[in-house]
C-alpha cells in the first residue's frame, strides 16, 4: 500500500489539552511508521458524500499503529471544531500519511537542535522532544514556544517536566502570567537571542506555526546569522502550503 | 474506501453552477501560454519522472499510451478569469507513473518542451486529482492546448497543468516555477482566488 493511499483510523480515546485543543489517539491498521515531525491528511466524508481534507502533524513519538494528532479548535472551522468535538472513541476517519521528508527530525543527528512553535505549531516539535527522548539520546535541545496566553499553552504539565539537556523558554503574546518578566507582545530578536542558541553553535532549527509566525521569527534567524539552510519550517497557513 | 464520518456534515453545499470567486463562464477555449507553441513529435517524445536522489524513469509515446488511462469530466479555472465547465479529458493519471518510485518529496516540478516549468505539492498530483492527459473531447489533444500531451490538474488554476508537459522532477523543498518566479501564487487554488504571491 503506497503512503498516499487512504488508509482508515479508528478514535481509540482523546484527552483534552486546553479548553480548546485535543489529543485524538487513532489506530491505523498497517500504519507504515514514521518521523518526528511529519504530518498525516485526513479525509472526513459527510453522509451525501461530501468529502473535507485537512493535514495535521503527528504528535507522537513512533508507536506501532499508534498515532497521536493534536487539533486546535479554529472558530468557525468547518473540520477542526468536529475533531475537537462530535469525533468519539470508535469513529473511524480517513487517513494517509506520514507525509514530509525535509520537516523531521532524527535523533542519530548529533548537532544541537532549536525548536521554535508558534501556537498549534508545537505539535510536530512535541513529537521531535518525545523522539529524542525515546531513544535516550542527549543532544541539547531548546524549545522556545510562543502562545497567547497561559491558558493556551498545550502539553503544560508535560513540557514542566525535567528534561536533562532540555530548556523550554515559554513566551506570551496577549497575557503573560504574574510570574513572568515581561510585558506580553511579539517575540522580539533580543528574547530569541537569549532563548535560543548562538548562530555559532550552528543548531539545527525547526520553526512551525502561522505563516506570520513562521516568516517573523526566520526574518530574525537569519538576520541573526544562522545559516537559512539549517533552518527548516513548517507553516499552518490558513491558505495553502 | 468511502467510510462516512458520524456526525461530520460539513459546510453547507453551493448548488448551482457555482464558479469560483472572480470568474466568469466561457464557452469557447482560450488559448494562453508564454510563448510560442512547441511542435512534438510524437516519434521523439519522451516524458521523464526523477526523483530528488537524481533516479530517474522514462516513458516512450507508446508506453504512456499502454498505460490505463481514465476519461476525466471537469471545470477548468484559468487565472485570466475565465471558466470553462463540463470539459472531458482522457489521460494516465500521475499516480501510475508514481508506482514503485521510492521518494519522501513533497513537492514536484513539471516541465515542458519549450522550458515552461511549474510547481506543486505531490499531494495534489495523487488521489484522483491529476492526469498526463492526451485527448480532449474525444479527439487527440491540439498542440495549441497542450498537445501531445500536457498536465491536467484541474482543481488548480489552470497555469498549473503544464502544456506539452515532458517531466515531474520530485523535491523535498518547494521551489517557484515560470509563473509563479513571476508572482503568481505559489498553490494556485481558484476557491480561495490564489492568483498572486500573497493572495
Ligand atoms: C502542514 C500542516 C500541518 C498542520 N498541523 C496542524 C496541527 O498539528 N494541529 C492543528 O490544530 N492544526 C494543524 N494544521 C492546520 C489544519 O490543517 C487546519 O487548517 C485547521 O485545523 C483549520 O481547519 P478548519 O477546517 O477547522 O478551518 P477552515 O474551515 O479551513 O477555516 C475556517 C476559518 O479559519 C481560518 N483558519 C484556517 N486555519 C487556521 C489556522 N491554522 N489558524 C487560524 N485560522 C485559521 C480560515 O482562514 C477560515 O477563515 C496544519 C496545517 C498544515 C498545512
Amino acid at each position: 500500500m503506497s503512503r498516499f493511499a487512504w488508509r482508515v483510523g479508528t478514535l481509540v480515546a482523546s484527552r483534552p489539552e486546553t479548553a480548546t485543543a485535543r489529543t485524538l489517539v487513532l489506530d491505523v491498521p498497517g500504519w507504515p511508521g514514521h518521523l518526528a515531525g511529519q504530518r498525516v491528511d485526513v479525509r472526513l466524508t459527510a453522509a451525501d458524500g461530501y468529502t473535507a481534507r485537512r493535514s495535521y502533524s503527528i504528535a507522537s513519538a513512533p508507536d506501532g499503529t499508534t498515532v497521536e494528532l493534536t487539533v486546535q479548535r479554529v472558530a468557525d472551522g468547518e473540520v477542526s471544531p468536529y475533531l475537537t468535538g462530535t469525533f468519539a472513541p470508535g469513529y473511524p476517519i480517513g487517513i494517509r500519511g506520514p507525509v514530509g521528508g525535509w520537516f523531521v527530525y532524527s535523533p542519530e543527528r548529533p548537532e544541537p537542535v532549536l525548536l521554535v512553535a508558534g501556537g498549534s505549531g508545537i505539535v510536530p516539535l512535541m513529537a521531535m522532544l518525545r523522539a529524542r527522548e525515546a531513544a535516550g539520546v542527549r543532544v541539547p535541545f531548546r524549545l522556545v514556544y510562543s502562545v497567547r496566553t497561559p491558558a493556551d499553552v498545550i502539553y503544560a504539565s508535560e513540557l514542566r517536566r525535567d528534561r536533562p539537556g532540555v530548556d523550554v523558554a515559554l513566551h506570551f503574546t496577549r497575557e503573560a502570567p504574574p510570574e513572568a518578566r515581561r510585558p506580553p507582545g511579539r517575540i522580539t530578536p533580543s528574547r530569541l537571542a537569549e532563548v535560543g542558541w548562538p548562530p555559532d553553535f550552528a543548531p539545527t532549527v525547526y520553526v512551525c506555526g502561522p505563516n506570520g509566525f513562521v516568516e517573523h521569527v526566520t526574518t530574525i534567524l537569519v538576520a541573526q546569522g544562522h545559516d537559512p539552510s539549517r533552518i527548516r519550517t513548517e507553516r499552518f497557513g490558513p491558505s495553502g502550503p | 474506501m468511502d467510510i462516512v464520518t458520524p456526525g461530520f456534515t460539513g459546510r453547507p453545499r453551493r448548488d448551482g453552477p457555482a464558479l469560483p470567486p472572480g470568474q466568469y463562464l466561457e464557452e469557447g477555449f482560450p488559448v494562453m501560454s508564454a510563448g510560442p507553441t512547441p511542435r512534438v513529435d510524437i516519434d521523439r517524445w519522451r516524458f521523464t519522472l526523477t526523483t530528488e536522489t537524481g533516479v530517474s524513469k522514462s516513458w516512450t509515446w507508446a508506453e504512456l499510451r499502454a498505460l490505463p488511462a481514465e476519461t476525466i469530466t471537469t471545470d477548468l479555472h484559468c487565472v485570466t478569469q475565465w471558466s470553462k465547465l463540463g470539459t472531458s479529458w482522457r489521460g494516465v493519471p500521475v499516480e501510475t507513473l508514481l508506482e514503485g518510485i521510492d521518494t519522501a518529496a513533497d513537492y514536484a516540478m513539471a516541465g515542458s518542451y519549450g522550458g515552461y516549468t511549474t510547481n506543486l505539492p505531490l499531494a495534489d498530483l495523487v488521489d484522483g486529482q491529476a492526469w498526463i492527459a492526451y485527448e480532449f473531447e474525444g479527439e487527440p489533444l491540439p498542440a495549441q492546448h497542450g498537445g501531445p500531451a500536457r498536465l491536467l490538474v484541474p482543481h488548480l488554476y489552470l497555469w498549473k497543468s503544464a502544456k506539452w508537459v515532458n517531466s515531474l522532477r520530485l523535491m523535498l523543498t518547494d521551489e517557484p516555477g515560470f509563473w509563479e518566479q513571476a508572482g503568481y501564487h505559489e498553490y494556485g487554488d481558484p476557491w480561495r482566488e490564489q492568483r498572486y504571491s500573497g493572495d
